[in-house]
C-alpha cells in the first residue's frame, strides 16, 4: 500500500515551508470554492482500503468492488469497463495496467465525471452524479502500489486548461445574462449605487462630478457630507480627541446615545496618545507636527476590506467593516493599475518638479498640476492643488510638508497610496517626511514629552472611570475590558511599537473605528449606515457562498472578486 | 475653380458612399452606370485631394462587399493594379482604405489569386506595410492567407520574409490581427517542409512559436483560434518539424482537435476539426490509438451522420437549409476520420465497425451523389478492408461489394484508385465476398484497369487479378488469361512501374500453380513466358522481383511437360545455377526449389534430368548449400540431394 508524501499538514501552522505553500496554492487553484476549514482537502490517500479500479463512492465506508455497490462508480483496469452502481459494466475506455496514470475528474457544475489515461481524456463516464463522492481505489493483489495525486504534483492531464474552459463558460453566461427591457432601470440603479457610495465615504468632489456627468442628484446635503468627511479624516490621522470634539459639536447627542462607540473612540484616543498623534498630546510634544499623519501605506479614507471577506453588516459598531471592493495593498503594484490611471495625485508644489519619475499616473500628472479646477473648493487652503475633471476622478492627498495643519477642512478623497507612488513625493520633501525613517526609529512614548506623558496617564484614569461607569449602567462588557487591557498594556513595554500588543498602534487600526463612527453619524441622520454598493457586494458574496454550501458547482468560477478590477 | 470642383466631387462621392452601404441593388446600379472606372480614375489622380481619393477607395470597397458579380466587374475594370498602385502613397489612411478594398476583392472566390503575384514588387511592399498599423496588419495578412494556394505561392511569401514579418503579429494586442496572422501560418505551413522547419525555430518575444500556438489553443480561447492553432501544429507535425510523440501534439493538438468534433461546436468547426485530425494521425498508429480512446471519438463521429435531423426540419426552415448544406461535408469528414483511425490497428477497426449502423452508412455513402462523400466512404471502406476479420464478417454481411462494383463503373480516377484497392482486399482467398464478385463479371473491368495511364490503377487492376487467380479454379484462370490477353500480360511484364511488374509476376505465379493447368498454359505460351522470365532475370531489378521470376520458374519446373522448357534451355539452367550462388538467401532458396522440382524422382524421366544436372555441376552446388547457415536453405538443399539418393 502506498505511503503518500505530503501527508502531514496541520492547518493554521504558520510555518509552512515553500513546498507546502506551493501545494496549498495549487490546491486552492484546483478546488476554488472549497473552504478548507469546513471541508479539508485530502493530501493523501487512505492507506486502509484494498482491492484494480479507480472509483467514486458516496460514503467514506470501505467498499468492496468499485462501481458495484449503490452510489459507487468505477473504471476497471482489467476490461476498461465503467461500472455505475451495478455489477454489469459498460464498455468505456481502454484497459490500464502498471505504469499508467489514471485520472478522475468530477465536474460539479454539470455533475459528470470523466477519467483520463496518461493525460488523455477518455470522455464522460457518468452523468447525474449524486453529491458527496469520495475518491476510492482498489487493488487486486497484495503488494501492488498506487501513487495518489490530489494535486500535490502537477497532473499529467491539463486540468487547469479544462477549468479555464469552464470558467470562460460561466463568465460568458454571467456576461450574457439577459436583462431584457430593463436596461435603463439597471443603469439608474448602478449610478445610484456609485453615487451613494461616494457620498457615504465623503468623496464629495468625486460625487458631485459623478452627479454632474450622470445628471443625477445627491441625496445628502453638502455640509453634512463635508462634516462627516472632516471627522473621518481626524480619526484617520489619529487625532481622535479632535474627532470626538467635532462629533459632539456637530452631532450633539450622538455619542451620548452610543456609549460603546464613545468608549471605543476614547480607547483609541489613548492609543493615539501613546503614539504621540493625538492632538492633546501632540501640542505638548517637541516634535514638529509636520510629519504627523504621513504613514506610508496608511490608506486614507478608503476602507480596507476587499469584497472577498466582506460580510453582510448586521452588527452595529462592533462590525464596522465596509467594503469598497478594492483591496489597497502596499505590495501590489500591478493590481491597481486601473485605478491609478484614473487617479490624479496632486502634490504640493514643492514636490511637483521631482515627481515626474516613474509614477504610473504620469500621463495625468501634468494635468493635475495645472490648476484646471472648475469647481471651487471653499475650504481648501491650497485650492490650486485641487483638481477636478469632468470624468470620474479620485483625488489623493499626501500629508506632507505641513499640509496637515491647513488641510483639516479640506475635502479629502481616499485613494491607495502604494509605495510606488509615494516614493517620489517622500523623497522630494526634504524637511517633512524624510522623516519616515527617522520617525520610526526615534519614536518614543507620547513623542518623548514628559508633560504629554502625564496628560496621557491622566487620560488613562478618565478612561478607566468611564469604563467603570459604563459597567454600572450597562453591566459588564468583556469587549471593553479587553480593549482597555490591551491599550494599557502598551505602557508596560519600553518600545510599545515592537511589543505583542503593538499592533494597536498601526494606523490601519483606525479604519474600522472610522467607518463605525461614519455609520453612526449616517444612522443618526436617518441615512443608511452602509452604502448600497457594499450591501450588494456583501449580498453577492454571501450568495455565492450559499451556492457553494448547497453545492452548486458553477459558483466556483463566479467569484465576486473576478468582477472587481 | 479647381478647388470648387474637388469639393463638389467629395460631396458626390460621399453621397455615393451613403447610398450604397448595405444596399446591393444600389451597388449594382452604380456599377451598371459606369461608376467604377470613374472612381478608379479619381483614385489614381495624384492631383486630387487625399480625402477624395480615400473616399473613392471606401466606395469601391463598399461595392466589393456586394455580390460576386460586383467583384467580377471591379476586377474587369482593373481595380487590383490601381489599388496596389495606391499602396505606394505615403498617407496611411489612404493606404488602409486601399488595402481594405483589396482585401475584400481578394477574399472573394471569383478573384484570380495570381493577380497578387503578377507584379514582383507587390509582395515586398505588402510586407513592409505590416509595420504600419493594426489595420494594415489585419488586411495584409488576410490577403496573404487567401492568396496562398499553391506551393509556389508559399515559396514566394516565404522568400519575402513572411515568417519573420508575421510572427510578431501573433502577440498583437488586436485579436483580429492575431487571428489573421495565425491563419497565415496555417496556409504557409500546409504540406510545406521548408516553412515548417523554419517555424519550429522561430521565437516570438523569447517564446518558441510552437509554445505560442499551444497558448493560443487554450480552452478559454475562441474556438476559431484554437482550431487554427491546432492546424498550424498539425501541419508542422506532418511536415516532420515536430515529432508525433511530442507533448504539444499528443497532449494538446490531438485533444483539441477531438474536442472540435464534439456536438457543442458549429458544423463548420466540426468538419474542419475532423479533417485536420484525420490528416494529423494518418501516418502514425500511436496517434490513432490515442485518438480512438479520447473522449469517445469513435462514437462521437456517429453523430455526423444525423444531419439534417428530424429536429432541424421541425425547428425552422433556415436551420434545415443550414444542416442540409453541411450534411455532405459532415459525412465525408467523418468517413475520412474513420479511415485514418482504422488504417493500422485491428482493434480500432473493430470498434469502428461496431459503431451504430456503421456498415450501412458506408454502403449508402458509396452511392451518394456527392463525389467527396463517395471518395471518403470508399477510403473508409478501404481502411477497414485491411482487417481479415472484417472481411470475413461485416463486409460479407453487408454485401459491400455490390455498391463497390457499382462505384467502379465510370468513376473518376481518385475514386477508382481507392475502390479498386479495396476490391483487391475483397478478392483475397479468405474473403467470402470473392465468390459473388467473381460471378459479377469483374474480370473485364480489372483487365481494363491494367491498361490505364495511372500506375496506381494498373497496380490495383493487376493486383486484384493476382488475388483472384490465387488457388482459383480452372475456369477463372482461363477467363483471366483470355480476357487479359498474353500481349497485355507481356506488356505489363515490361511496365516501368516496379509494383506493376511485381504483381504481374505474382499473377503469373498464381496462374501457373497447378500442374495440368500450368502445362496447358505453357504449351500455348511457353516460349513467351520463358522469354519474359529470362528478360527479368537479366535486367536490373530488385531482389523481390527476381525472386518472383524464380518462383515462376519453380512452378514451371513442376509441370509434366513444361519442365522440358527449362531442361532444354542451357542458358536458363546457368541462370538458375547463378542464383543458387547468389548472396541473397531468398533468391538462392527460390533457385533451389527450381532444381528440386526438376530432379523430383517420382516424375517421369527424372533420372535423365538428374544426370544432366549432375553433369552441369548442380550436385556440387547443392552440397555446398546443404552447409549453408540459413536453416531453410540447407534443408531444401538436403531435400534436393535426397532425390539423387533414392
Amino acid at each position: 500500500m502506498a505511503e503518500l508524501g505530503a501527508g502531514s499538514l496541520s492547518l493554521g501552522d504558520p510555518v509552512f515551508n515553500y513546498q507546502e505553500h506551493e501545494l496549498n496554492e495549487r490546491l486552492k487553484r484546483l478546488y476554488p470554492a472549497v473552504n478548507e476549514e469546513e471541508t479539508p482537502l485530502p493530501r493523501s490517500w487512505s492507506p486502509k482500503d484494498k482491492y484494480s479500479y479507480i472509483g467514486l463512492s458516496q460514503s467514506n465506508l470501505r467498499v468492496h468492488y468499485k462501481g458495484w455497490d449503490k452510489h459507487s462508480y468505477g473504471y476497471h483496469g482489467d476490461d476498461g469497463h465503467s461500472f455505475c452502481s451495478s455489477g454489469t459494466g459498460q464498455p468505456y475506455g481502454p484497459t490500464f495496467t502498471t505504469g499508467d496514470v489514471i485520472g478522475c475528474c468530477v465536474n460539479l457544475i454539470n455533475n459528470t465525471c470523466f477519467y483520463t489515461k496518461n493525460g488523455i481524456s477518455l470522455g464522460v463516464a457518468f452523468t447525474d452524479l449524486p453529491p458527496n463522492l469520495y475518491p476510492t481505489v482498489g487493488l487486486q493483489t497484495p503488494g501492488e502500489i498506487v501513487d495518489a495525486n490530489f494535486g500535490q504534483q502537477p497532473f499529467v492531464f491539463d486540468i487547469e486548461d479544462y477549468m479555464s474552459e469552464w470558467r470562460a463558460k460561466i463568465h460568458g453566461m454571467i456576461a450574457r445574462f439577459p436583462i431584457g427591457e430593463r436596461l435603463g432601470d439597471w443603469q439608474a440603479v448602478l449610478q445610484n449605487m456609485v453615487s451613494s457610495y461616494l457620498v457615504h465615504h465623503g468623496y464629495y468632489a468625486t460625487a458631485t462630478a459623478f452627479a454632474r456627468a450622470t445628471e443625477t442628484m445627491i441625496q445628502e446635503d453638502q455640509t453634512s457630507i463635508k462634516n462627516r468627511q472632516r471627522i473621518q479624516k481626524l480619526v484617520l490621522e489619529g487625532r481622535v480627541g479632535e474627532a470626538i470634539e467635532a462629533t459632539q459639536q456637530l452631532y450633539p447627542g450622538l455619542l451620548e446615545h452610543n456609549p460603546n462607540l464613545l468608549f471605543m473612540l476614547k480607547c483609541r484616543q489613548f492609543v493615539e496618545m501613546v503614539n504621540g498623534t493625538d492632538s492633546e498630546v501632540r501640542c505638548l510634544t517637541i516634535r514638529s507636527p509636520k510629519s504627523q499623519g504621513s504613514y506610508p501605506g496608511s490608506p486614507n479614507l478608503s476602507p480596507h476590506q476587499g469584497a472577498g471577506n466582506s460580510h453582510i453588516h448586521t452588527g452595529g459598531v462592533d462590525s464596522p467593516t465596509c467594503s469598497n471592493g478594492v483591496t489597497p495593498s502596499k505590495k501590489s503594484k500591478s493590481h491597481s493599475s486601473v485605478v491609478s490611471s484614473n487617479m490624479k495625485y496632486p502634490s504640493t508644489s514643492s514636490s511637483a518638479s521631482s515627481s515626474t519619475s516613474s509614477s504610473p499616473s504620469s500621463i495625468n500628472y501634468s494635468e493635475s498640476n495645472s490648476s484646471d479646477s472648475t469647481k471651487s473648493q471653499p475650504h481648501s487652503n491650497n485650492s490650486n492643488q485641487e483638481t477636478s475633471d469632468s470624468e470620474m476622478e479620485i483625488e489623493a492627498e499626501h500629508y506632507t510638508n505641513g499640509v496637515v495643519e491647513g488641510s483639516s477642512t479640506r475635502i479629502m478623497n481616499g485613494t491607495y497610496k502604494h509605495e510606488e507612488i509615494l516614493q517620489p513625493d517622500d523623497n522630494s520633501i526634504g524637511n517633512g517626511v524624510t522623516g519616515e525613517e527617522g520617525y520610526r526609529n526615534g519614536r518614543q512614548l507620547c513623542g518623548g514629552n514628559q508633560a504629554a506623558t502625564e496628560r496621557m496617564i491622566q487620560f488613562g484614569r478618565e478612561l478607566q472611570a468611564l469604563n467603570e461607569k459604563l459597567c454600572r449602567e450597562y453591566g459588564k462588557n468583556t469587549t471593553h475590558k479587553k480593549m482597555l487591557q490591551d491599550a494599557f498594556s502598551l505602557l508596560a513595554y519600553s518600545d510599545p511599537w515592537n511589543c505583542p500588543v503593538g499592533q494597536q498602534l498601526d494606523p490601519t487600526q483606525r479604519e474600522s473605528l472610522c467607518s463605525a463612527l461614519n455609520s453612526a453619524i449616517l444612522e443618526s441622520q436617518n441615512l443608511p449606515k452602509q452604502p448600497p454598493l457594499v450591501l450588494a457586494l456583501g449580498q453577492a458574496t454571501e450568495c455565492v457562498q450559499l451556492m457553494a454550501r448547497v453545492r452548486s458547482g458553477s459558483c466556483s468560477f463566479a467569484r465576486v472578486d473576478n468582477f472587481l478590477l | 475653380m479647381q478647388l470648387f470642383v474637388t469639393i463638389d466631387l467629395c460631396f458626390v462621392v460621399f453621397d455615393m458612399k451613403n447610398a450604397v452601404i448595405g444596399n446591393n441593388k444600389q451597388k449594382a446600379n452604380l456599377i451598371v452606370l459606369g461608376a467604377v472606372p470613374r472612381l478608379l480614375y479619381l483614385l489614381q489622380q495624384t492631383s486630387s485631394s487625399l480625402e477624395l481619393r480615400t473616399e473613392c477607395a471606401v466606395v469601391l470597397g463598399s461595392l466589393a462587399m456586394g455580390t460576386e458579380n460586383n467583384i467580377k466587374s471591379l476586377v474587369d475594370c482593373h481595380i487590383i493594379p490601381a489599388l496596389l498602385q495606391g499602396l505606394l502613397c505615403p498617407d496611411l489612411i489612404f493606404i488602409e482604405a486601399c488595402l481594405r478594398c483589396l482585401r475584400t476583392v481578394f477574399i472573394s472566390p471569383v478573384t484570380p489569386v495570381q493577380l497578387l503575384y503578377t507584379d514582383p514588387t507587390v509582395i515586398p511592399h505588402l510586407m513592409s506595410l505590416l509595420s504600419h498599423s493594426h489595420r494594415t496588419q489585419e488586411y495584409t495578412t488576410q490577403i496573404f492567407s487567401h492568396c496562398c494556394k499553391t506551393p509556389e505561392h508559399q515559396t514566394v511569401l516565404f522568400n519575402h520574409g513572411a515568417i519573420q514579418n508575421i510572427a510578431p503579429l501573433l502577440i498583437s494586442p488586436s485579436y483580429k490581427v492575431r487571428m489573421q496572422a495565425l491563419k497565415c501560418f496555417s496556409v504557409l505551413a500546409y504540406e510545406n517542409t521548408q516553412v515548417s522547419l523554419t517555424l519550429v525555430n522561430v521565437l516570438v518575444d523569447g517564446e518558441l512559436l510552437s509554445q505560442v500556438f499551444v497558448r493560443m489553443m487554450q480552452r478559454d480561447q475562441p474556438i476559431e483560434m484554437q482550431l487554427t492553432s491546432a492546424k498550424c501544429l498539425t501541419y508542422m507535425c506532418r511536415a516532420g518539424a515536430i515529432r508525433t510523440d511530442d507533448g504539444c501534439i499528443v497532449l494538446k493538438t490531438l485533444p483539441c482537435l477531438v474536442r472540435m468534433c464534439s456536438k457543442e461546436h458549429l458544423l463548420e468547426e466540426r468538419v474542419e476539426g475532423a479533417e485536420t485530425l484525420a490528416f494529423l494521425m494518418e501516418p502514425d498508429v500511436e496517434l490513432q490509438r490515442i485518438a480512438s480512446t479520447t473522449d469517445h471519438l469513435v462514437a462521437m463521429l456517429a453523430d455526423y451522420f444525423k444531419y439534417p435531423s428530424s429536429v432541424s426540419a421541425i425547428a425552422d426552415i433556415k436551420r434545415l437549409d443550414h444542416d442540409l448544406k453541411h450534411a455532405h461535408e459532415l459525412r465525408q469528414a467523418a468517413f475520412k476520420l474513420y479511415a485514418s483511425l482504422g488504417s493500422n490497428d485491428e482493434d480500432i477497426r473493430k470498434k469502428i465497425t461496431e459503431t451504430e449502423n456503421m456498415m450501412d452508412r458506408i454502403v449508402s455513402g458509396l452511392s451518394e451523389s456527392s463525389i467527396k462523400v463517395r471518395l471518403a466512404a470508399v477510403r473508409c471502406l478501404h481502411s477497414l478492408s485491411r482487417s481479415v476479420q472484417q472481411l470475413r464478417t461485416s463486409f460479407h454481411d453487408h454485401a459491400v461489394w455490390k455498391p463497390l462494383m457499382k462505384l467502379l463503373q465510370n468513376a473518376p480516377d481518385e475514386v477508382l484508385v481507392m475502390a479498386s484497392s479495396t476490391l483487391c482486399n475483397l478478392l483475397l482467398e479468405f474473403s467470402p465476398s470473392k465468390e459473388p464478385i467473381l460471378e459479377s463479371g469483374v474480370v473485364e473491368l480489372l483487365c481494363s484497369l491494367t491498361q490505364s495511364e495511372s500506375p496506381a490503377l494498373r497496380v490495383n487492376g493487376i493486383w486484384a487479378l493476382m488475388n483472384m487467380a490465387f488457388q482459383a479454379d480452372q475456369k477463372v484462370r482461363v477467363e483471366i488469361v483470355q480476357c487479359l490477353g498474353t500481349e497485355q500480360l507481356f506488356r505489363l511484364l515490361s511496365d516501368p512501374d516496379g509494383n506493376v511488374l511485381m504483381k504481374t509476376l505474382g499473377l503469373l505465379r498464381n496462374l501457373l500453380s497447378t500442374r495440368p493447368h500450368m502445362d496447358q498454359i505453357m504449351s500455348s505460351h511457353g516460349k513467351q513466358i520463358m522469354q519474359a522470365v529470362t528478360l527479368i532475370l537479366e535486367a536490373e531489378h530488385s531482389a523481390e522481383i527476381k525472386e518472383q521470376a524464380l518462383c515462376i520458374l519453380a512452378n514451371i519446373a513442376d509441370g509434366n511437360t513444361a519442365k522440358e522448357l527449362i531442361m532444354t534451355n542451357d542458358d536458363m539452367l546457368q541462370k538458375i545455377k547463378y542464383y543458387m550462388g547468389h548472396s541473397n538467401v531468398k533468391l538462392q532458396l527460390a533457385a533451389t526449389f527450381c532444381i528440386t522440382n526438376l530432379i523430383w524422382n517420382e516424375d517421369d524421366g527424372s533420372q535423365e534430368r538428374q544426370d544432366k544436372l549432375k553433369e552441369l555441376g548442380f550436385v556440387d552446388m547443392l552440397h555446398k548449400l546443404s552447409q549453408a547457415c540459413d536453416a531453410n536453405l540447407s534443408d531444401s538443399a538436403k531435400t534436393a540431394m535426397q532425390q539423387y539418393l533414392a
